[in-house]
């Protein structure tokens, strides 16, 4: 008989980062029962360590924005992959989201009329990111988590979800145990909403921590529901590099933003020596010109470091690749050279970038306000992820939701900087809303007790078997892989490869085994979150061989040529009948008439 | 490569002792990069919190070699490696295993805390105007990454064990990041006084030393807070003014 505690609500969130919270206060004040679930701690969710801003445009620094330019901004950054719709709503409600919560106590930097400032970031026209120094994450998920104690909703921290319930096709719950006894939890709830966030574990160096395996990914997948756009991983152009021990930890774009170059071991600025097309009618002529771009000259042109990161990240490669890197195989990020051009540049900088400045100094022995950063690529974030209605965020599986960053849409082939923010303000609210509406209509679904009986047992199968592998070894293992094989620069014969890899791995997570008991066992979580992050690696790679093309972070060495025709279509993943990956091409329906008049508009 | 050894607290709520590891270190090391490969090659079972690595979520706080600290952001060049490192939970919280403790009482104290409260929105587009400068006293409150390492050697915390009668330096941080908000118009001194009880933090300044955010938690937020409850409920001129003009101190 299997034992586990029961807890029925109306909503069930997974997920406690900007998406889950925002989600939950919207639910919670539409009158209904909600409980949040959260692997770590309340507010150590991913949202905390977003560092540049959120983009949102209220135009406070110029006027010229409003939010037909962001949104043909988000689409031009997608390569026209976006869901057009959801760009639209995103654009369109940012500003009011940003406003809230500023009346939720956020404390936002300021211009000089006292209105919340915002700073320039890759890909968007105006500057656009409203910021708190480089910690707006910080800022985000406190006040919505301020704003949440009071609401009175249930949370769950430490617990994880293995497995989604259903009864016929909608959804009825989860399943999942408890960190700190490794007791199961059956959650009954009339709608779920996934915001677990990304899959960056995946490879070895990644600005993500140890809760992104890609769960929600591999739970509405197993679940029935279609996700999309698995191919498009976005590898940051700037982690840190050196010393080992830091390698892929995020290097903000707001470096650039305040007026940071990148430079190669000859002193040259590489990035003005490949201008893609989409983007040379916005791009600085010279260094002059971008410098006066970053110190708010509305004439100017943005410069070349401020291209979108996919672009940003293949040139370092490039250099890297050609012998001019750094020491450490990378290259250099200047921030302390604009001391040639503003008095008090020290202070300047201290104030704007406080993180960096600590971050280096305390893990590098690097003070940047004196001395280039040495940076390169790091796995950064997942454009892919449930397939979403754009609206309600209601995935294929009636009652399941999806917001932020594992539900797919917003981003299409490319995220800009500070689109992740708004877009867990924007779709959270959205999802929240609809979940709530969704239990209001509907009772709650039946559980089949046998099913959880065997989700247990599969749970506890580590304990039991006297396997020869150790889950921590499986999983770095795999992340080589794809570090190597699915990375950045891809080809067909590497991604097969890849696939055997996946496959051995496979068979090897079914022979780990853990030691110790069920209480806070870190290997048995590890060994745990192999299942999904072996089911995202694999939906990765085959994802990726099918777009024989490359376009915004897909880049295949085999096809580098952007392809019209796969322009026309997003890549989606269900699990078939048989259990195995059905992948179909779902055409892009036809924009409608007024927001392909702004794109041309914005050309 | 040189080794060194890691004394590491093993066990589980009833009982636990110093276990010695010895493992491999190299240059630009954190603690916490030990502490995952003893738990990737000898310990697979090890209990610890971390997220970010980069100091930034204040998931990883423990006590090395007796200091509290981030395990994340202390590099092993700070630390003398020719003895073993002793790598502990914090003392504080109840514990739970190795080195996580229960840190539950800290979230419910936040529930305690009366919510922010904005005046009403006074510009034509319905939000506020506030100067820069206005925002900076308070940002430096709300960079505060809830480690709890303040929480964590404060004596009134840890030695006195007065968890039902003293919120600590952390939520004295937030009442005062409250207070002092440019828009806020709560008013929590009441409770500062009584069932927060500030009168019981003595100014030994220990929080603001272990703070990794740099916060100048005592001379910033505790003594103005102090001086707040002071004027209003031990000064008899102000308490007279205040019951005619009825504003917030
Ligand atoms: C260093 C860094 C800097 C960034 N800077 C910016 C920026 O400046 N601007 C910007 O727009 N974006 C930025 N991003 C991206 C952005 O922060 C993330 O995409 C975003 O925070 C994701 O939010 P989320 O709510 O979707 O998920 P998260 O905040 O990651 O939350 C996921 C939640 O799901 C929970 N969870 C996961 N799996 C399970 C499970 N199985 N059971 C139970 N709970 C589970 C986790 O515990 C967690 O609470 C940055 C990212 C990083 C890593
Ligand atoms: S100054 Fe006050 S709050 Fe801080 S450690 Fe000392 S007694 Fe505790
Ligand atoms: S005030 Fe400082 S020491 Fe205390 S919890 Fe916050 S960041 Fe940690
Ligand atoms: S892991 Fe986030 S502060 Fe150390």
């Amino acid at each position: 008989m299997a034992e586990y505690l029961i807890h029925e609500h109306d909503v069930l969130i997974i997920g406690a980062g900007g998406a889950g919270l925002r989600a939950a206060v919207e639910a919670s004040a539409a009158g209904v029962e909600v409980a949040v679930i959260s692997k770590s701690l309340l507010g150590k969710a991913h949202t905390v360590m977003a560092e540049g801003g959120i983009a949102a445009a209220m135009a406070n620094v110029d006027d010229r924005d409003n939010w037909r330019v962001h949104f043909a901004d988000t689409m031009r950054g997608g390569q026209y992959l976006s869901n057009w719709r959801m760009a639209e709503l995103h654009a369109k409600e940012a500003p009011a989201r940003v406003r809230e919560l500023e009346a939720w106590g956020a404390l936002f930097d300021r211009t000089n009329d006292g209105r919340i400032l915002q700073r320039n970031f890759g890909g968007h026209r105006y500057p656009r990111l409203a910021h708190v120094g480089d910690r707006t994450g910080l800022e985000m998920i406190r006040t919505l988590q301020d704003q949440g104690v009071h609401l009175g909703f249930d949370v769950f921290m430490e617990h994880t979800i293995v497995k989604l319930l259903k009864d016929g096709e909608r959804i009825a719950g989860a399943f999942g145990y408890d960190r700190e006894r490794g007791r199961f939890h059956l959650f009954r709830a009339k709608a779920v909403v996934l915001a677990t966030g990304g899959i960056g574990r995946a490879y070895t160096i990644t600005s993500n921590s140890w809760e992104y395996t890609g769960d929600g990914h591999s739970l509405a997948y197993h679940a029935g529901a279609a996700l999309m756009d698995m191919e498009f991983v976005q590898f940051h152009p700037t982690g840190m590099i050196w010393p080992p021990s830091v390698r892929g930890i995020l290097v903000t774009e707001g470096v650039r933003g305040e007026g940071g170059v990148l430079r190669n071991r000859n002193g040259e600025r590489f990035m003005f020596k490949d201008i893609p097309l989409l983007y040379v009618n916005q791009t600085a002529n010279s260094e002059e010109e971008g410098w006066r771009y970053t110190q708010g000259d509305k004439d100017a042109k943005r410069p070349p470091e401020l291209l979108t990161r996919d672009h940003v990240a293949r040139c370092i490669r490039r250099e890297v690749r050609e012998g001019r890197g750094s020491p450490h195989g990378g290259v250099f990020l200047d921030i302390a050279w604009i001391k040639e051009r503003i008095p008090n540049a020290v202070e300047h900088i201290k104030k704007k970038l406080p993180s960096m400045y600590h971050q280096f100094k305390q893990l590098a022995d690097i003070d940047i306000t004196q001395e280039p950063m040495e940076v390169g690529p790091t796995t950064h974030y997942m454009m892919g992820g449930v397939r979403v209605d754009a609206d309600s965020q209601m995935s294929d599986v009636p009652g399941l939701f999806a917001a932020g960053e594992c539900a797919a849409g917003l981003h299409g082939a490319n995220r800009l900087g500070g689109n992740s923010l708004s877009d867990l303000l924007v779709f959270g609210q959205r999802a929240g809303g609809y979940a709530a509406t969704f239990s209001q209509k509907n009772s709650l679904g039946d559980v089949d007790t046998a099913e959880l009986r065997s989700a247990e047992n599969w749970a506890l199968q580590p304990f039991e078997r006297k396997g020869s592998e150790n889950p921590y070894a499986v999983q770095h293992r795999l992340q080589e892989t794809m570090q190597e094989l699915v990375g950045i620069v891809r080809q067909e014969d590497e991604m097969l490869r890849a696939l055997d890899c996946i496959r051995d791995l496979r068979s090897a997570r079914e022979r780990v085994s853990v030691d110790g008991n069920r209480e806070y066992n870190a290997g048995w979580h590890t060994a745990l979150d192999l299942y999904h992050l072996l089911t995202v690696s694999e939906i990765v790679t085959k994802a990726a061989l099918q777009r024989k093309e490359s376009r915004g972070a897909h880049f295949r060495d085999d096809f580098p040529e952007k392809d019209k025709q796969f322009g026309l279509f997003n890549i989606a993943v269900r699990k078939g009948a048989n259990g195995a990956m059905q992948f179909s091409h779902e055409a892009i329906p036809p924009m409608r008439q007024d927001l392909q008049q702004i794109i041309e508009e914005m050309k | 490569m040189a080794t060194a050894t890691f004394r590491i607290w093993r066990g589980d709520k009833a009982q636990g002792q110093f276990r010695d590891y010895n493992a491999e270190v190299a240059a630009g090391m954190v603690v916490l990069d030990v502490v995952h490969q003893i738990q990737m090659e000898q310990a697979g079972d090890l209990a610890v919190r971390w997220n970010c690595k980069a100091g930034r979520c204040g998931s990883c706080s423990a006590e090395i070699n007796g200091m509290p600290k981030l395990m994340c952001m202390t590099r092993l060049n700070t630390l003398a490696l020719d003895k073993p490192v002793t790598i502990e939970p914090m003392k504080a919280f109840p514990h739970l295993k190795d080195l996580v403790t229960d840190v539950s009482w800290n979230y419910k104290v936040k529930q305690l805390i009366p919510k922010f409260k904005p005046r009403p929105a006074d510009a034509p587009d319905g939000t506020w105007r506030i100067a820069q400068e206005d925002v900076e006293r308070v940002q430096e409150f709300r960079k505060c990454i809830e480690c709890y390492l303040c929480q964590d050697v404060c004596h009134v915390l840890r030695e006195h064990k007065m968890q039902e009668q003293f919120i600590g330096p952390r939520f004295l941080v937030h009442v005062a990041a409250l207070e002092m908000h440019p828009l806020d118009v709560g008013d929590r001194l009441k409770d500062l006084r009584t069932q927060f009880g500030i009168g019981l933090c003595n100014i030994t300044k220990c929080c603001t030393k272990v703070c990794p955010e740099g916060i100048a938690i005592t001379d910033n937020a505790i003594i103005p807070l102090k001086e707040r409850v002071v004027d209003r409920f031990f000064d008899p001129l102000s308490k007279l003014f205040r019951v005619f003009t009825a504003t917030k101190t």
